[in-house]
């Protein structure tokens, strides 16, 4: 059994929000600047320069790359020879929420309830924390920082069987299309098809922070990737939605094992700000 | 690049076209939803607002908190749409423009040729390049509200495209027109 203190992973989730929030990965950026060589529309290659730029600036004076630094979505997978010690592990993860956003000079955009009082909790936190549990004795963390102008864009269905490959392309492409603007394109797309209602959504959310270069392990569902960045970049809405070629950077599909009399899919929409980062201890 | 000063004047205003990449220098207003919530409900009472609006920009932003030494953290745009149902009462009292993201919804659309009012799009996710636009920034209103206070910002130079011009021509539909492939 390996001892892990929790402050350790405060440390970790603090470090991680920071990073986040400042460094655009350079797997994003190195698309960003393919798609501004390419990009056919002036107004386009004038807001990925601008989007470029912002980076640039961004990670040079640790300075958060979009004021909305985002709701706080950390995954946690816990290595079961890993015996926590030192105190609550959801204390110390919303501790590394509250520690990066108060001295980092984020946003603090949590509301503590959602319908009525709508009070700001001053803290970013509590974050949205998933769990799991892996073999081995090794902690990993992902923290994604996740805009709302994109969260809002996202959509979830319940497609039937018979829906089928079709069904899935036209429901994503729908999304994408009824998002327009609103979201900040060029975006990120997570899809996730199958499993239950809400595995369907966690696997679209993590889907978002995948590396740039991983495609689906099922050369079906990579062609069905390529096959969708390909459509949406059809759909015109470009860069910023000014119109123009760049519209997705990268469609990223998980997918889990359903049920008999259903084929849920989820679309959830990531913004150009792809923030989050990793790290295992 | 055109350049604008701001508030508008109705001459500036009409010599804008949807498309157009302009360079906004000037004074403006912030606010998102919680400071529209508060100016709509005050005028369906009947009551003054704290600021007064008249040929007035708002840019729709709730900024970073900023670091020693600077007016302002990241401030770039949040979406638009949202505050769409406040507006129109908006620009009956004299509001010429708005900054901010993405589409608006109908109602605001038809109301913009009425006022003569133009909307400008900033790049949303360009926050740190916006901030560097703002000189200065003080709370005018609603300072409870933290990020989402009524501040004034004096800019100079900050990067817009005319996304709705006083004419109704709308950018978000005649853009993507350009370079859509294919019907759905
Ligand atoms: S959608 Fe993304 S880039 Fe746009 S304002 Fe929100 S967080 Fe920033």
């Amino acid at each position: 059994m390996r001892e892990l203190d929790v402050a350790r992973i405060t440390q970790a989730v603090a470090e991680l929000f920071l990073e986040a929030n400042y460094v655009i990965g350079t797997d994003v950026m190195d698309k960003l600047a393919q798609s501004q060589a390419v990009e056919p529309s002036p107004l386009g290659r004038m807001v990925l320069e601008q989007i470029i730029e912002n980076n640039t600036i961004g990670a040079r004076e640790r300075m958060p790359v979009c004021q909305d630094t985002g709701l706080s979505v950390v995954y946690l997978s816990i290595g079961q020879e890993v015996h926590l010690v030192g105190g609550s592990l959801e204390e110390a993860v919303n501790a590394g929420v509250r520690k990066a956003y108060q001295e980092g000079y984020l946003r603090k955009s949590i509301v503590a309830e959602p319908l009525f009082d709508r009070k700001n909790t001053g803290d970013n936190t509590p974050c949205v924390l998933h769990v799991r549990l892996i073999p081995g004795d090794k902690v990993q963390i992902t923290a994604i920082a996740k805009g709302f102008g994109s969260e809002n864009m996202s959509q979830l269905k319940m497609l039937t069987p018979s829906d089928g490959v079709e069904g899935v392309k036209r429901f994503v492409l729908r999304v994408v299309e009824e998002a327009g603007p609103n979201p900040c394109p060029p975006l990120v797309v997570g899809v996730g098809i199958g499993g239950s209602f809400e595995l369907c959504a966690l696997m679209a959310k993590r889907a978002t922070s995948l590396p740039m270069s991983r495609s689906h392990r099922d050369p079906r569902y990579k062609a069905l990737e390529d096959d969708l960045e390909r459509e949406i970049n059809r759909l015109g809405i470009g860069p910023a939605g000014y119109g123009g070629q760049t519209t997705a950077l990268k469609v990223h599909i998980m997918t889990a094992p359903t049920h008999i009399a259903g084929l849920p899919v989820a679309v959830n929409i990531c913004c150009h700000a792809a923030r989050h980062a990793e790290m295992t201890l | 690049m055109k350049k604008v000063r701001l508030p508008l004047t109705d001459e500036v205003a009409r010599e804008l076209r949807a498309g157009d990449q302009v360079l906004l220098s000037g004074s403006v207003l912030t606010g998102r939803d919680a400071a529209h919530k508060r100016l709509a409900a005050l005028l369906e009472k009947g009551e003054d607002l704290p600021v007064c609006l008249q040929g007035e920009v708002i840019y729709y932003v709730g900024p970073a908190p900023a670091r020693p030494g600077q007016p302002v953290g990241s401030a770039g745009p949040t979406s638009s749409y949202r505050m769409d149902i406040y507006t129109p009462p908006l620009l009956a009292r004299g509001l010429k423009g708005m900054i901010g993201k993405g589409r608006l919804g109908p109602e605001t659309m038809r109301a913009m040729p009425r006022y003569g009012a133009v909307y400008f799009g900033a790049i949303g996710g360009s926050a740190v390049l916006i901030s560097k636009a703002i000189r200065s920034a003080r709370v005018v209103a609603y300072e409870d509200l933290g990020p989402e206070a009524i501040h004034r910002f004096e800019i100079v130079d900050l990067p817009a495209v005319v996304c709705v011009d006083t004419q109704g021509g709308n950018l978000y539909e005649e853009g993507p027109k350009l370079y859509k492939q294919h019907a759905m």
